[in-house]
């Protein structure tokens, strides 16, 4: 049997999922990319600034947060590593920021960036005020109404909020004008993908950036507990780039259990989901082979889950060649149990999760552990933004 | 319809126009007729476009008639149904589109209708020429199926050659780094001196010139340097306000002649 590896093959695949599907307008930038990254990132005058950085800006690292009433409740150890506490609320921010250094070096003057729930194009607006550079969000016009208050903090932050009308007015959608607002601005141009999908090198570079919420849990673990493995990592999986930052260290480290929870939306089957892994096939979407919600004639199925950040019709290859090896398995939740699973979370310990963590937290009370299990839940975000959604559900 | 053929030809001497449309729009059954009203004007390539829900390599109009063309029902399956029924014609055939289309219907049944109605080649612009010579260039071969590849200003001298190499339809030059339907940000010296330097390097198939050139006065200011021109988007506006398709062809097609010829 074939070992799962955390890295994609030179050309960027992973088993047979991933590679650069792009059209020539977009070849001149992303094999700069692909030939530069790897490079660039390893400088050390790089790395300093990008943890400089991290440290005093975002405040990593992050806590790994013993959940003592939720591990009561469940009879197990239960950890939440606190990505919620980052500066501007999710872990979007750390991708965001090493981007932009990636950005500079290659000499580009305008950043544009695609966002769901609005916290990646917070992020990269945050990164693009920070560096003084010129930044333009897309974001589905559905997105921009049910995260209002991403919205009002990216204008404030100096960011256009450009708002995609096209399909079904969501991140699958912005994506789609990010890539042609690339196309069209190739020379000057850097797009700040958000998640682990996109062409080669976009998923391993997103990866790169994010593995240090895995780093840090291995290392809090060990001064926390005396173990640096935990039995389980839990995330909730959008495209995927908690779940990958979460993850990378522990692929190839067969004792720990990866759980991947993705939106089941109204029910796997119910028409209105976005479980890519249960509803997907083999295709190519946003210029990488994953697995991808379509017809059998090969249109993309426009998905629906309560979260913004998970409402997306495919997901990385890294997660999709997680899945077809079993390394990794694959759990959904409905938006209702999202909902149960982020009062609960926050009458009981106190922390108001985003409502893509609440998918993976919701899954907790659906499994069943082991008294000696360490279970690591990575807490994407805050949920300061899902507000809106959730005051309706207040009794 | 004969007087339509040969003034088109006679205006542009030599030179070759490719038309682009997208199959099933504005209504699903409009393909045929389209395809011979082109093929009556004289057009000597049409360029078949299958519709996709996530073309981003496109313009709004180009992306709409892809949407209204689900929506009527087109799919490839249907497509090819429609192209069966075609008497022989004097245009080639190209199918374009993206490539998740065809991995869903399969690559091998793809090619073997393709080949079965006559089509002469495709242009699939999100697969680039290193994938389609990985997995895909040895059954395209034996359906004897072109391919065509794109350039563009940003494309090196070395990487031109090597699509010069692999291409066995055209070559097709995108007149600045956009998307269908939208004028690059380049100057027309800058396109002039990029064609020109396109076409010292092509040399093995005829380059043609796309991406926003909506009028035949257009159309000849890219033939004076390349082999031919690419009109879509501009014939995509006038099919959209129309349900007679054959009369909106036959005209745009004269209108394209005489602009060539002012
Ligand atoms: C808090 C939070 N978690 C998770 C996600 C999902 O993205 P990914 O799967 O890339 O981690 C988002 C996306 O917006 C988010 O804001």
């Amino acid at each position: 049997m074939s070992v799962v590896k955390s890295k994609p093959s030179l050309d960027g695949f992973y088993g047979e999922f991933g590679g650069a599907f792009v059209p020539e307008m977009l070849y001149a930038n992303v094999t700069q990319l692909q030939q530069q990254y790897v490079e660039i990132i390893a400088e050390p005058s790089f790395q300093k600034e990008l943890n400089d950085l991290l440290r005093h800006f975002v405040g990593r690292p992050t806590p790994l947060y013993f959940a003592s009433n939720t591990s009561r409740l469940l009879n197990t150890n239960i950890y939440f590593k606190r990505e919620d506490l980052c500066h501007t609320g999710a872990h979007k921010i750390n991708n965001a920021l090493g981007q932009i250094l990636l950005a500079e070096r290659l000499g580009k003057t305008r950043i544009i960036a695609e966002t769901g729930a609005g916290q990646h194009g917070v992020a990269t607006a945050t990164a693009c005020a920070l560096r003084g550079l010129e930044c333009i969000v897309y974001m589905g016009e559905k997105d921009i109404q049910r995260q209002a208050p991403n919205v009002a903090r990216m204008r404030m932050l100096g960011a256009t909020v450009v708002p995609a009308t096209s399909g079904s007015k969501t991140l699958k959608d912005a994506t789609n004008e990010a890539i042609r607002d690339w196309i069209t601005n190739a020379e000057n141009t850097h797009y700040i993908i958000g998640s682990v999908v996109g062409p080669h090198p976009y998923p391993d570079l997103v990866t790169k950036f994010q593995k240090i919420i895995g780093e840090e849990i291995e290392q809090q673990l060990l001064t926390q507990t005396g173990t640096a493995l935990p039995t389980h990592v839990i995330a909730c999986v959008g495209g995927g780039s908690n779940a990958a930052g979460a993850f990378y260290n522990f692929i190839e480290q067969p004792s720990v259990q990866l759980i991947s929870v993705e939106a089941g939306g109204e029910g796997v089957h119910s028409g209105k989901s976005a479980a890519t892994t249960q509803l997907g096939t083999v295709g190519v979407l946003h210029g990488s082979k994953s697995l991808v919600m379509q017809t059998a004639d090969g249109q993309v199925i426009e998905p629906h889950s309560i979260s913004a950040g998970l409402d997306y019709p495919g997901i990385g290859p890294l997660h999709a060649y997680l899945y077809k090896t079993e390394r990794a398995s694959f759990y959904n939740v409905t938006d209702v149990e999202a909902i149960e699973a982020a009062f609960a979370t926050t009458k009981t310990e106190g922390i108001i999760p985003a409502l893509e963590t609440a998918h993976a937290l919701a899954i907790l009370s659906k499994l069943t552990w082991k008294p000696s299990d360490v279970v690591v839940v990575c807490f994407s975000g805050r949920g300061d933004k899902d507000l809106a959604t959730y005051m309706p559900f207040l009794k | 319809m004969k007087n339509n053929s040969s003034s088109l030809s006679a205006a542009m001497h030599g030179k070759d126009l490719a038309m682009y449309f997208t199959a099933g729009f504005p209504v699903v059954d409009s393909t045929v007729d389209i395809i011979q009203s082109l093929d009556a004007a004289g057009v000597p390539i049409i360029e078949i476009g299958m519709p996709y829900s996530d073309p981003v390599a496109d313009g709004p109009v180009i992306q709409q008639s892809n949407l209204q063309a689900i929506e009527n029902g087109m799919t490839l399956e249907l497509l090819f149904q429609q192209l069966k029924n075609l008497p022989p014609l004097q245009s080639h055939l190209y199918l374009m589109g993206y490539i998740n289309p065809i991995m869903q219907f399969g690559v091998d049944r793809f090619c073997t209708l393709a080949q079965s109605v006559g089509i002469k080649g495709c242009i699939l612009p999100d697969l680039p020429p290193e994938l389609y010579a990985a997995s895909y260039q040895p059954i395209f071969e034996k359906y004897g199926l072109k391919i065509v590849f794109l350039i563009t200003p940003q494309t090196t001298v070395e990487r031109i050659k090597l699509i010069d190499t692999l291409a066995t339809g055209f070559v097709y030059a995108v007149s600045s780094n956009t998307i269908t339907g939208k004028a690059g940000n380049n100057s027309a010296e800058a396109i002039e001196a990029y064609l020109l330097q396109a076409k010292t390097l092509v040399v093995k198939n005829k380059l043609m010139v796309g991406f926003g050139i909506a009028t035949g006065k257009a159309l000849h200011k890219v033939c004076e340097i390349a082999d031919g021109g690419i009109v879509g988007t501009a014939f995509i506006k006038e099919l959209a306000q129309t349900t007679d398709v054959v009369s909106v062809t036959t005209n745009f097609i004269q209108q394209i002649a005489e602009g060539y010829h002012e």
